[in-house]
């Protein structure tokens, strides 16, 4: 697979580390009342989806960015990418 | 119809005309006491089960393509039970015992061979680790020894013992552990189950549950509408697909692992090897291919097939442990969905939602757990209690803190 790095262009997908569903930006507010039920569905469910799949890359062997690939899982297909510091911290879906 | 070697010679001097098909192609009924989702192995194994064990027969297993067409027939057929955790290491024990009687009691040669696994171990710390879960294996009864250098220099001479990064310092090996012909035991149980009453209907997708005051009453299906008393999921890597149709996200992200077979050569490995430094595996069929894999490929997939990086990253570490497999010409790879779970354990629970009930999240050990996975499943359906092996597969574990990570990677599916 290739992802279309915004800077650097289309790179092998070996030069990254795969982290998992891009909703993993969107991180709790641990003062909120239900913060113990949030954290665990933060850290243990995912929506796992057949089909377009927004998901955090590392350029661990390049640029060290994070990128927010949008990919397709049941064909491979990469659809897009972009830097995840472009996108504020809440509300990245 | 039962096969014994007298029927195989009456047929062969009969001109082999009364075999019959192993199992009938029913139309669904409207309502069955139990509808299992999913005609794989461990759906197959959990209907035999709740027929043979616990004496339900009103059953339905329903299968969205044919008979043991995921996973069960795209595995590397290795069976152990060789784990380290309470909370895993009985429960895989079961499931050895019930393999060595298996052909006995489904009546099928499922060619299940007791041929041994050794892992191998690089470092010193690796062996004093490999001494623990051996000592966790004789708990349980599963047996296991620890192998010197020279004992595994005499029985395996071919390895690389002097890779200057990898040398092999010891190794623990399981001589009840070997392997099974992957889709015999599909077939095995689905005869097992169909003999004794239960529907296994093909090419029925179930589209939808219905579900009144929280609790499920049937199915919607590609082939109408079944009523069912309760429903059991087990559909492997398609598992948040469907439960998703019953509102559950579950902790489970769906990967692909691909496997590998050489072109047939003379028997060489006796049973199955594992590298330790790096992550490979191989056995050797009885038609002579070498049966070998590694990694998942790391990303979330329902594509049924891989991409090169791991091909090149498994062929390496082939080349590592055995360098005479570059000799080896690759005859074919395949790639099958695995439902990686949080812990890299798998679940066996009720559900949230009345008369819905959760197999799933095998991560890419589901084939030795066939036998104990349709045991517990079908034990969890008949009595609402869980089986005294697969007390800890809750669903809620999570939440709870309680999770069986054997590689105490955290919640990271794709290290699992």
């Amino acid at each position: 697979m290739l992802i279309p790095h915004p800077l650097l262009g289309l790179r092998d997908s070996q030069e990254f580390t795969y982290l998992g569903d891009a909703s993993l930006m969107n991180r709790p507010d641990p003062s909120a009342v239900t913060a113990e039920a949030d954290f665990c569905d933060y850290v243990f469910l995912r929506d796992n989806p057949a089909g377009v799949h927004r998901e955090l890359w590392f350029h661990e062997q390049g640029d060290r960015s994070w990128l927010i690939v949008t990919r397709n899982t049941l064909t491979h297909e990469i659809l897009g990418a972009e830097l995840a510091r472009d996108l504020p911290a809440r509300g990245a879906k | 119809m039962k096969f014994s070697g007298i029927r195989v010679l009456k047929e062969a001097l009969t001109g082999h005309k009364g075999w019959k098909p192993l199992w009938r192609d029913p139309d669904p009924k409207p309502a069955y006491d139990i509808i299992i989702v999913g005609g794989g192995g461990h759906g197959l194994a959990t209907a035999y089960h709740l027929a043979a064990t616990y004496g339900i027969t009103n059953v339905a297993v329903l299968e969205k393509g044919w008979l043991g067409s995921g996973n069960i027939g795209r595995n590397t057929t290795i069976i152990r039970s060789n784990y380290l955790l309470p909370g895993n290491q009985p429960f895989y024990e079961f499931s050895m015992k019930l393999w060595e009687s298996q052909e006995q009691d489904l009546n099928f040669n499922s060619m299940v061979s007791q041929r041994s696994i050794i892992n191998l171990a690089h470092t010193d710390a690796q062996r004093d680790a490999y001494r623990r879960r051996g000592n966790a294996m004789h708990l349980s009864g599963a047996g296991g020894e620890l192998l010197s250098r020279d004992q595994l220099r005499e029985m395996l001479p071919f390895l690389n013992f002097d890779n200057a990064r990898f040398p092999i310092k010891a190794g623990l090996m399981q001589k009840r552990a070997g392997t099974a012909r992957h889709d015999g035991v599909a077939w095995g149980y689905a005869r097992a189950a169909d003999m004794r009453g239960v529907d296994l209907i093909q090419n029925c997708e179930v589209t939808g549950f219905d579900i009144t005051d929280g609790r499920v009453t049937g199915v919607q299906t590609t082939r109408g509408p079944i009523k069912a008393g309760k429903v059991g999921v087990a559909v492997a890597g398609s598992s948040s697909r469907v439960m998703a149709m019953a509102g559950m996200r579950l902790p489970i992200e769906s990967h692909v692992l691909q496997a590998f077979v050489s072109e047939g050569l003379k028997p060489v490995i006796l049973g199955v090897i594992t590298f330790g430094a790096g992550h490979f595996y191989v056995s050797q069929s009885d038609k002579g291919g070498l049966v070998f894999g590694g990694d998942i490929d790391g990303y979330n997939s329902y594509a049924q097939r891989g991409n090169l990086p791991v091909v090149e990253d498994v062929a390496e570490g082939g080349m590592a442990l055995m360098p005479m497999i570059g000799r080896a010409r690759l005859l074919r790879s395949w790639g099958g969905i695995m439902d990686m779970s949080m812990d890299g354990s798998p679940i066996i629970d009720r559900t949230p939602l009345d008369g819905l009930y959760l197999n799933a999240g095998w991560c890419y050990g589901g084939f030795k757990a066939t036998p104990a996975s349709g045991y517990c499943f079908a034990h969890l359906l008949a009595t609402d209690t869980p089986h005294t092996t697969a007390t800890a597969y809750r669903l809620d574990r999570f939440n709870r803190g309680y999770v069986i990570d054997e590689k105490g990677v955290g919640a990271q599916p794709n290290l699992h």
